[in-house]
Order: C-alpha cells, then structure tokens, then sequence
C-alpha cells in the first residue's frame, strides 16, 4: 500500500486485489471463466475527483458493481474493500449503498420506464423531507418542476443526465460513483455533467468518475487511475499527463495518450486479451513494445514510483 | 376535455379502425374457407337433418329436404345465399336443434362465458402470484417446484384433468354431480342458481389449474428479466430493499404484459372448455360445436366457427388496447419526443 | 482481511455421487427422455396382439402385478393397450409435426426472402389460421374429411405450422443482415444461393428443436380430438378412443380406465417437451444461463 502523504486526508474507499470471475457457458454448454477484472488496486479520499479509465471490456463497470456489492450472483469476488477504514463487508455495503455510497448510472435504460421521474429521484433520498430536496435539487439542475411527472422515455439526453445526478446529489453519500456518465453526448452537455460532478467533489465528497474518455477526465480529475484488461496499471496525477507522455510510468498510459487525436493519434497494434484466456505473465506484455521474457513469467506487483503507482517490471 | 385527452381518443378510434378492417378480412376469409371445407365434407347434409328417421323418409322428402336448403344450388351460389344471410344476420337455422343458429350461439354461449369467465379470472390471478413468487425466487426449489408444475400442466391432457377430478370428486366423494348441465328431469326454468353454480365448479376448477401455466411461466420469465435489468441495479444501488424493488420495479412492470397475455389466449381457453364441457357434458357452446361437428350440423357448426373467430379477435383487440394505450410509453409516444 | 469472497459459491460440496456439471447433466437428460421414448415404441411394436384380445375371465381387474394398469371391460390388458396406443400417437405426432415444419420452413423463408408481397401474403395466412381457436379449426378439418386416421393426420399437419412460421420468419430476417449474407448479396448471388447455402445452415438446428417441440403440441391435439370422437376410430388402439370409452365405465369406479393411459401420456409429452428443451440449451446457450 502506498503511504498517503501527511497532508491528505484518511482514504474513504481503498480497494485492494480486487478480482471478479464469472462462469459462463458457451454453445454446447462447454464451460468458460471469464475474468473481467483481475488484482485491481485504488483508493480515493473525500473531496478528490479521482477518474478511472479504460477503454471498453476493461471492466469498468463492474468495479463500480463490486463497490456497491451488486454484482451477479453467479460472480466470483476476491480482493479487500476498505471503507472508512472499516472492512466493506456484504452486510456493510447493503447498509451504505443509497445512503453513503451512490451511483451515477450511465443511461436512461437505468430509469423505470413506468414510473414518474420525480418518485424515482424522491426514492434515492435517506433523511430528510424528499419531495422538498427533490424541489430544491430540481431547481438548482434546471430542472422544470413539471420534469418530476415525467416518465424517462419523455426526458431529453441532457435531462436524463441532471436527473441521474439528482440521484447521487439528493443521497447525501459522501462517496459518488460515476459509471461512464457522458456517454455519446455533445459537449456542452458533458462539459455541464463534469461540472455536477466537480461541485459535488467540492462539497467535500469523493467522487470516482469511471469513463473511457481520458480528455473528458482530466478537465476535472485530480488524479487518473489507468485499467488495462481489469488491472489497474497506474495511478498518476493529472499534471503527469502533459508533452509527449514522458511523466507517465507504463507503456500503456503513454500508449492512450498518444493516441488522443492532438498528440499524434499514435495507435498500439493488438487488442485486449481476452477475457477467458488471460495470459499467464503481465497482462499488456502480448502488445508492450518494452516486453522482455520476464514479462512473461509473472505478473508485475504495484510499486510506487516518482509519486504515483505503476505495475510493471521496467517502469522507471 | 383537455386537447392530449381528444388526441389520445381519437388514437384508440382510429386503432379500432384498422383493427377492424382486419378482422372483416379475415372474418370474410374464415367463413370463405370453412363454407368451402364444409362442402366438401363427406357427411350428407340431409341424412344429417333427418336423422334417426332416415328409414322412414322417401326420395321425394329427401329432393324437398335438399331444396328446402339451397342442396342443389352449385356451391358459390350457396356460398354467396349463405354469406349475404350472415350479414343480414340469418345465420340459418341449427339441424339438431331445430333452432336459429343465432339462438343456440347465444344460449349457449350465456352458459360458457360463466365457464370461461370464471377459470380466466382465476387462473389469471393464481398464475400471476405463482409467477410472481418463482420470478422473485428464481432459482431456489421453490422457483424449480413451480417452474416443473407448470411445464407439467402445460402437457396434461385437459380432458384426462377434467376425468380425474370426476373420479374423485364425483364418484369417490360424491360432492358434485357426474354429468349434465342441470340435473336431468328438471325443466330449465327450474334450475337454481345453486344448481348451476354446482355444475360449473368442476369444468371451471379444470380450466383454471390448467391455465394457470402459461401466465405463471409468462409471469415469471418477465419478472426474471426485469430483476436483472438496469433499473432494477440501480434500484440496488440507491439501497432500495428487495422488497421494495419488488413491489414498485416488479410488479409495476409485469402486470401490464400478464393482463395483455391472459386476454390474447382467449383462443386456449375456448379450446380448453370445448374438451372441459365435453367430460362434464355442460352444455355450453363448446359441446354445440362437438355435436355440431359429430352430427353434421353444418349451419352450427360454421356459426360456431365464425363466434370463435369473433371471440378471439376481441380478446386480442384488448390485449392490444390495454398493450398500446395503458403503457405511458406508448401512451404519450410522440408527443413528447419533441422536447 | 480478505472479506468479499464470502460471495463465491462453494464448489466443496461432497455427496457420494459425481457432481456433474451442466453439459453432462443436460446430455444426461437427453439419453434418458429419448431412452424413455424409444421404450415405448418398442413396447408399442413388440407387444403381440394376444394382450389385446377379448378375454372374458380377466374383465374389469384392477391394477395388479400381472396386470400393471388394470384390464378392461373385455378382458383387455390396460398397459398393453396404452403402449399400443401411444405408438400410435406418437407416429401421428412425428408425421404431423414433419409436414408442419416443413410448411413453416417453406413459409418463413418466403416471407423473409421475397419481398414485401410476399411477406404480407404469408403474414395474414398465420393471422387467419390463429384467428380461429385451434381446436375449432381442428373440429373443422377432420370434418371435412370425415374423420378418421387419414383426417386427424391432416388436420393436425395442417395447423401446427402458424407459430413456428413466425420464429423462422425473424430468425431469416435478422440472418439477412447478418455481415457474411449481405457479402454475398454484393457478390450478386442470387436469393436461392443464399437462401439454400447461407440461411439453412443456420436454421438447421433450431428447425430441429422446433420439430421436438412441436411432438407435444401435435400428440396432445391428436387425443383430443379423438377423445371427442373426430379422430382415430374406435377400433383403434389410442389414448383418446381409451379415454372416452373409460366416461361410461366412471361412475362404476373403473378409475384406472382413465388414470393410467392419461398418465402415460402427460409422461410422454413432458418427455418431448424436456427432450426439446435439452437440446435447445445445448444450441442456444443463452437460454442456460438461467
């Protein structure tokens, strides 16, 4: 574990070898493991944006399902969740999700198609009168009063977007997880949703935002956690991101930041490993440029480097 | 009446609109197709009217028989004679029941709607707890316990079902009466309520066990998708108990597709209490029908041939009303798309 | 300090007997429903006429070791005519179901393949022939052609195509814009080329699972409408003709007339019905996830 500095306050969540298997059956019933998130390792402090990105498959969301302990039955879970300190056990997180820990979902598709908008805000609230912060939260969106009898299917994208936000904001929870929360959408709309999300890190909460896009993440992140095949493969800040890549610690980092269409659109050949078939040594070694035969071997443990977190065997 | 009411009015109008055009085309096909079968049937029509008496009539009744019905006219003749009677509304008179088609649909018809009725609302409201229960359960023993009681149904044969409860409750424990309709010797203006409410219990408790599989199953695989879908996670996520995702996620979107169901399988349920009023001899419109077809009726049996269209497009016709115009969906679809 | 994994599911169970796992258990189910299936034919073929003769000592028994269903008014061994009579039915149902599948087969491709015309055409005969109660239109067709076995044959062949017509119908329509057909379109094959080398291919396996499924459907409305008297004659050894006769012999308390031939026969088309549903999860693993 990386020692916090002295300034910093305590981690509210620190997740550690996180690792979530799934049984499947293919035609003919041959069963398959899958093993979409393996050995992930993060932690995020109270009134810190800390963004985690990946592109699709590199289990993303099920980060955020395995938080909030809402995982299917059929997945396998292994690894430490720490909250507050306290072991994330089962029991805990059914007693603090909804009330401490709240999820920004990714689409309307996470709205009951049958129920009227405003109940399923006023649902989400633990303490205090709801229908009244509902109002005030409405109004503080933008939000008409008339939106609250809405069904989700009359919501427009940017609504749907304020409403969900709602959601986390009416909670209270001092850690908000956001999956993917911009998804297809034009920018004034994501530079708005960001901007939510942003305050709401300014009240002093945490708030993980889970996302593919890295451009969108370091407008308002503090710091960036890296997946790569479920595997967290650095955490470094957002000043490390900068020039040609040179501050950031794995190939793979370096490899998504050139590939942003302002640094060269540089694209690494190759594409994830597949989840039923892992290989055996690191993770990226089957498309890493610095692969040696150690690579191969065995799987690289995190290691703290120039105050960031990085895995891999030559980062220097 | 607000503007968005007038719309919405005039939606459900023109739905019926189309809806019925529909049922006229297929209406008209029906009756084409059946009056074509029924003439090519091997079943003399006048043997059919005669009877028991086919002894004792000559050739001569036999010609006056044969002319009195339109036998000798070449078959579209008949055909368009016997359509444009339907749509004056002469449906001909019943050969063995000496009566107007219409009267003995009608009257017949009275006694299975009670039937049908009956098991429809009950099997309605027991399958959709039995779904809702293995759904919520699902993959438990309970859930397995309900699932194979269903698929079992779904292969029982419904007349071996309606024998079986005659055995026990009839000849074993002697609580019901074995066959008729009304008890034998009694004029039908002398039957009780009583007396009818007794013979029905057994054809009805038929029909509701059985079609109590096909909503608990229907019930069941939609409340298994809804649980596992987004809106039901995030319901999780915002630490909604299961209960609660039950009663207000749940419930509030399977009931629609269970109503709209249980009205588009009026066509099982017609063909359910044909065999049911069969084994219990209730002398409903589905035991016309059997004699109609046993015994040549053939104006009986194309009257009941076009009732049983009529009786199923109704019951889809709701479906599609209750499916189209009670889900906000599609309700206000359109409208709002706009904003 | 390792607390989640409390979630994963225990694979240590011990019991004396292999825990198989999901492919063996399914191929398992599917051995035994067609073993059990194939039992009945071949008691249905091999038993001699001699059980069914009249035998006028042995009237009216009921169930005993000798005679495991009973016998009837004639002497007549119960299990040997419910064998008899479930042969029967299941040839009128394999018959049945094979010419259903294979109008459906023809009418969900043209409907999928030749255009609008076409499509409609095919679309408004399954509405017709679900516009009308199954079993009236069944009533109505044996009718016609005047009972018998020849009848209920037809009339069961001709209507247990309307459902199945629709699912080849979505399932050849969401083929055709499937990448490797839409190639072969720019290569100007024609539709048969496609329809015989591209979409039957992939039909294969689910018209077979349809074909299984249909058994049960096509048997249970075999008896009933021999049970009503338009189907098989009496003469006849099948479950509906033993059935109606056992009414008369009810109120005499003959109970195992009618619980041992209905019985066998629910056990029959629920073994269809788990043999089709086997087989389908092995072609369509979705289905197993459950």
């Amino acid at each position: 574990m990386i020692a916090p500095e002295a300034s910093e306050p305590k981690p509210i969540l620190d997740v550690r070898d996180l690792s979530v298997s799934f049984e499947q059956y293919a035609r003919g019933l041959q069963k398959k493991t899958l093993r979409p998130i393996t050995s992930l390792s993060v932690t995020i402090r109270p009134g810190e944006v800390l963004a985690v990105v990946g592109s699709s498959g590199s289990g993303k969301s099920l980060l955020a399902h395995a938080i909030l302990g809402i995982l299917p039955s059929n997945a396998r879970v292994t690894g430490t969740l720490r909250h507050a300190n306290e072991n994330l056990t089962p029991e805990r997180q059914v007693a603090l999700r909804g009330s401490d820990i709240a999820l920004v979902p990714q689409s309307v598709g996470f709205l009951n198609p049958l129920m009227r908008v405003g109940a399923q805000v006023r649902s989400a609230a633990h303490n205090g009168n709801a229908a009244e912060a509902q109002r005030a939260i409405f109004a503080r969106y933008r939000l008409a009063p008339e939106v609250a009898g809405m069904y989700p299917f009359q919501l427009s994208g940017g609504m749907t977007r304020r409403v969900l936000v709602s959601t986390a904001m009416i909670s209270g929870a001092s850690l908000i997880i956001a999956d993917e929360p911009t998804p297809g959408m034009h920018s004034a709309v994501v530079e708005e949703t960001l901007g939510h999300l942003r305050e709401l890190a300014g009240e002093g909460r945490a708030v993980m935002l889970i996302t593919h896009d890295i451009e969108a993440a370091l407008t308002i992140a503090d710091r960036i956690a890296v997946l790569y095949a479920g595997t967290t493969v650095e955490i470094a800040s957002v000043a490390d991101f900068t020039g040609d890549g040179q501050s950031l610690r794995h190939p793979y980092s370096k490899a998504l930041w050139r590939a942003l269409p302002q640094n060269g659109f540089a694209v690494t050949p190759g594409a994830q490993p597949v989840l039923d078939e892992l290989p055996p040594g690191c993770l990226y070694e089957p498309r890493c440029p610095m692969s040696t035969p150690d690579c191969t071997g065995a799987r690289p443990e995190v290691r703290a480097l120039r105050g960031g977190v990085v895995r891999c065997f030559h980062a220097a | 009446m607000r503007p968005e009411e007038r719309v919405q009015i005039a939606a459900v109008l023109v739905f019926i609109a189309r809806k019925s055009f529909r049922l006229g085309t297929l209406l008209v096909a029906v009756c084409v197709l059946s009056f074509w079968l029924v003439s090519h049937s091997p079943i003399d029509p006048v043997n059919a009217y005669v009877g028991a008496d086919v002894m004792r009539v000559g050739p001569e009744q036999r010609a006056a028989i044969a002319a009195y019905w339109g036998l000798n006219d070449p078959p579209l003749q008949r055909l368009v004679n016997w359509g444009a009677a339907v749509l004056r509304g002469d449906w001909g008179t019943s050969m063995i029941f000496r009566q107007p088609v219409i009267d003995v649909i009608s009257e017949r018809f009275t006694a299975s709607l009670a039937l049908m009725g009956t098991a429809w609302v009950l099997s309605g409201v027991f399958g959709f707890a039995l779904g809702i229960i293995a759904g919520a359960r699902q993959g438990t023993w309970i859930d397995r316990c309900i699932k194979w009681y269903c698929l079992t149904l779904a292969s029982t044969p419904t007349f071996w079902l309606g024998l079986l409860l005659l055995i026990v409750f009839a000849v074993w424990l002697g609580w019901a009466p074995v066959g008729l309709g009304v008890p034998a010797g009694v004029l039908s203006d002398e039957v009780t309520f009583g007396d009818r409410i007794r013979h029905l219990v057994l054809p009805a408790a038929t029909l509701s066990i059985l079609g109590v599989a096909n909503v608990a199953l229907h019930t069941r695989q939609k409340l298994v998708d809804v649980l596992a879908s987004d809106y039901v996670l995030f319901a999780r996520a915002k630490g909604e108990s299961e209960f609660a995702i039950l009663w207000k996620h749940g419930l509030r979107n399977v009931a629609l597709p269970a109503v709209t169901l249980q009205f588009a399988s009026l066509s099982e349920l017609f063909g359910g209490s044909i065999l049911a009023e069969q084994v219990f001899a209730y002398p409903g419109l589905g035991q016309a029908t059997v004699q109609a077809g046993l015994r040549g009726d053939v104006p009986l049996l194309l009257g009941a041939v076009i009732f049983g269209a009529v009786f199923v497009f109704v019951g889809n016709l709701l479906a599609d009303i209750i499916y189209r115009f009670v889900d906000p969906r599609i309700r206000w679809g359109g409208r709002y798309e706009q904003c | 300090m390792s607390s989640v994994d409390a979630v994963a599911v225990s694979h240590s169970r011990t019991g004396r007997l292999p825990r198989l796992n999901r492919r063996q258990r399914t191929l398992l189910v599917i051995v035994l429903s067609a073993a059990l299936l194939l039992s009945v034919v071949a008691g249905g073929l091999l038993l001699g006429n001699e059980m069914l003769t009249t035998n006028l000592d042995q009237r009216n028994l009921s169930p005993s070791l000798e005679h495991p269903f009973g016998t009837d008014w004639l002497g007549r061994d119960m299990l040997a005519r419910t064998l008899k009579g479930l042969t029967l039915s299941l040839v009128v149902g394999v018959l049945a179901s094979t010419v259903s599948v294979l109008i459906a087969l023809t009418l969900g491709m043209a409907a999928a393949t030749f255009g609008r015309a076409v499509d409609g055409a095919v679309t408004w005969l399954v509405d017709l022939f679900l516009s009308v109660p199954h079993l009236v239109v069944l009533i109505l067709i044996a009718f016609t052609l005047g009972g018998g076995t020849k009848g209920v044959i037809l009339a069961v062949a001709l209507t247990h195509w309307p459902s199945l017509t629709r699912v080849i119908r979505a399932e050849v329509l969401q083929l055709r814009t499937a990448e490797f057909v839409q190639v072969s379109r720019r290569l100007g094959r024609t539709r048969w080329w496609i329809a015989t080398r591209h979409l039957l291919p992939h039909l294969v396996p689910q018209i077979l699972v349809g074909l299984v499924l249909l058994f049960p459907h096509a048997i249970l409305h075999e008896a009933a409408i021999t049970f009503l008297g338009f189907g098989l004659s009496p003469q006849q050894p099948a479950v509906g003709v033993i059935l109606s006769e056992s009414m008369r012999h009810l109120s005499t308390g003959y109970w195992w007339l009618a619980l041992f031939p209905g019985l066998a026969l629910l056990v029959m088309v629920r073994a269809f019905d788990i043999l089709g549903d086997n087989l389908r999860s092995l072609v369509d693993p979705r289905i197993a996830h459950e």
